[in-house]
């Protein structure tokens, strides 16, 4: 437990997590923009879609977690399900 | 050239490590995958046999080409830093355990015949299974006994399909199997899925591995399911059925990593996902699809190791690895957490890291047979990736909250084998050329190229910041203490459940059988105290001594007659 006195850490000051998702929005940006600037190779039509990987990526994640949400009300059970409850102390 | 099969190194010394102590066994420890390793790289070439003739069988021992010596050097290297991970451990079978299990991966990937695959196919069943056992509480008991059976299951799978394939072809060799050999050919190919944790076949892997002791588990992720997979690109190479289970296995797991609280279960569905890379790689079956499927196998045990390394050492400080009740971690974990992301980073595929110039191969190989709609899941599957394994296991851990918990940095030993992992993990990432120059088939390809390059960090960042977006909103789900039903249910709940209601129904039959005979009977007994024959005298009840001393009076009457002659 902490001693009273404990240093601050680097993500103890919001300020500091704030600027570090800046600097990530920042690189998301410029990413989607890269590809109308660069020219990538075609493999499939999809590709053609502006950002194409970059709305995938985001739409696949957001599925994805949304998709799980909804299985837990389906599959979780309690920690002594089986009747063995986790060896972790 | 020589006539040694590198196991045998593993082998004498896992039985020298269970004879000494202290310092004289962790240089065992450290020399053996050295010595191994160097005896591979040096003192054996590609094309060697070494057979031998039992019972008229003609066991090849040792078969030595580019695809068996990709996987030795692998596990001489898993073997390595899995070893510099567990010096500090005192326990000698584990130790032995670790050696032998080691070693029958080696002898398994050397076999050059279906028997000697099979023998060195159980001893990593058995070798394996006191990793798990070790850590000693009545849960790991369990787990480790369901981990064998499922594990000599396919061993026995195995030597059924070899004998059937030799009876129907006269030939036991491990070559190119294929399922066009019928009933042989499917045997082997489940024998080889139980181990490749195929889907409905993989529990074993997420119910085992977690519960395996800290340093045990860094040994499982490395082995069994390798060489599975490398058994698999050797006999069924191109068989596509297993495009449409590679594909299932990279996507299903990923949900349930995604609500799995046991950190280092989430890490066990995520082997099962980056298998399915390897798996769908194998089934496409061209050059360039295998080389893929073998070098995504060389880099992930390299970063899944890490990466059990990375949640060991915080199981081993902190005494838990649940996700609900870490987090902050960096404070008092900072090389670890550093450690981890590049582990990470590489399971991520981030261009410059270890899973970025294998993993392409695969998708490549996708879009080249044109098979858009896999290589679109495929691409759902690596995003996801990213979000369970690359984002959920380092933020859980080292930040997210802080869970107030304030420990140590990791022992120097797990220090080091995390950074001989990582080191890999980037060296293969930034100079791919080594690891191609490995790779069994030849094939042109270079996987840095401005449009990987963009589309695959378009690809990440987006899901980063997915990740980011949901639990601004609040939408992502939280870390809860849970258990998530999977296949294990079937045999955990479904099967003992059904005995037992079985067996109560048979009780239940069993009593109102015997009530309705007894009533029956009673009433057949009352009935006949009501007609006139129940006041006859014979029809009383009687002793039955009375009833015997009558029956002998009657024998001894007959006896008597017979004796007289009067019978005759």
């Amino acid at each position: 437990m902490s001693e009273g006195q404990e240093k601050i850490h680097f993500f103890d000051r919001p300020a500091n997590v704030e600027r570090l998702l800046k600097g990530f929005y920042a690189i998301c940006i410029l990413l989607a923009l890269g590809d109308f600037v660069a020219h990538r190779h075609i493999g499939f039509d999809w590709e053609r879609i502006p950002a194409f990987y970059a709305l995938y990526g985001f739409v696949a994640c957001v599925l994805l977690v949304l998709i799980a949400k909804q299985m837990r009300k389906i599959l979780m059970r309690g920690e002594d399900y089986y009747g063995d409850k986790s060896g972790n102390e | 050239m020589s006539e040694l099969s590198p196991f045998l190194i593993y082998f004498a010394a896992a039985l020298a490590a269970a004879c000494v102590r202290g310092l004289p066994r962790q240089l065992l420890l450290l020399a053996t995958p050295v010595a191994a390793g160097l005896y591979l790289w040096l003192g054996l070439t590609p094309g060697t046999d070494v057979t031998y003739t039992l019972m008229n069988y003609e066991l090849t021992v040792l078969r030595t080409d580019k695809l068996s010596l990709l996987f030795g050097y692998l596990f001489c290297i898993a073997s390595f830093f899995a070893g510099i991970f567990s010096l500090h451990v005192k326990d000698t079978k584990q130790h032995v355990a670790g050696m032998m299990y080691a070693g029958s991966a080696l002898g398994a990937v050397f076999s050059g015949d279906l028997i000697t695959l099979f023998i060195f196919w159980e001893l990593l069943a058995i070798s394996s299974v006191f990793l798990i056992w070790a850590r000693g509480t009545e849960r790991a008991l369990r787990a480790g006994m369901r981990y064998l059976v499922y594990q000599v299951l396919s061993g026995v799978l195995l030597l059924a399909g070899a004998l059937v394939y030799h009876h129907n072809t006269g030939s036991l060799a491990f070559d190119h199997i294929g399922l066009d050999a019928g009933i042989a050919g499917w045997l082997i190919f489940i024998a080889f899925g139980i181990k490749c944790a195929f889907p409905f076949l993989h529990s074993w892997l997420t119910d085992g591995y977690p519960e395996a002791t800290v340093t045990g588990t860094v040994f499982l992720s490395a082995f069994t399911t390798k060489v599975a997979v490398y058994a698999l690109a050797r006999g069924f190479a191109g068989e596509e059925i297993m495009v449409y289970i590679g594909v299932t296995m990279a996507c299903f797991p990923i949900f349930y990593a995604v609500i799995e609280n046991d950190l280092r279960k989430v890490l066990a569905y995520s082997l099962i996902n980056q298998v399915g890379f390897m798996v769908t790689g194998i089934g496409i079956g061209t050059a360039l699809a295998l080389n893929g499927a073998v070098a995504h196998a060389f880099s992930d045990v390299i970063f899944k190791g890490l990466l059990f390394m990375s949640m060991g050492a915080v199981l081993y400080r902190t005494g838990n690895i649940n996700g609900s009740d870490l987090g902050g971690l960096y404070k008092s974990m900072p090389k670890t957490t550093l450690l981890c992301i590049i582990g990470a980073l590489s399971i991520s595929a981030f261009p410059l890291f270890s899973g970025f110039v294998s993993k392409s191969m695969v998708m490549t190989a996708l879009m080249q047979e044109n098979h858009g709609y896999f290589w679109l899941l495929m691409l759902f599957a690596s995003a996801g990736v990213f979000h369970h394994a690359g984002i959920k296991i380092p933020y859980f851990a080292f930040f997210h909250h802080d869970s107030g918990i304030r420990t140590e940095e990791a022992p120097r030993n797990m220090l080091i084998a995390m950074g001989v992992a990582a080191a890999l993990c980037i060296f293969i990432g930034s100079q791919p050329q080594y690891l191609y120059a490995l790779l069994p088939w030849e094939v042109e390809y270079w996987p840095y190229d401005l449009t990987h390059v963009l589309a695959q960090t378009q690809l990440l960042f987006f899901s980063a910041l997915a990740f980011v977006w949901l639990n601004k909103q609040g939408l992502y789900p939280p870390e809860l203490r849970s258990v998530n039903l999977d296949a294990e249910w079937f045999y955990r709940r479904l099967v003992p459940a059904g005995a037992q209601h079985t067996l109560a129904l048979l009780r239940r039959m069993k009593e109102t059988m015997l009530k309705t005979l007894t009533a029956h009977m009673q009433s057949v007994k009352n009935e006949f105290g009501k007609s006139p024959m129940a006041t006859y005298h014979l029809s009383e009840s009687w002793p039955t001594g009375s009833m015997v001393f009558w029956i002998s009076a009657i024998l001894a009457a007959f006896l008597l007659l017979d004796i007289s002659g009067l019978g005759r």
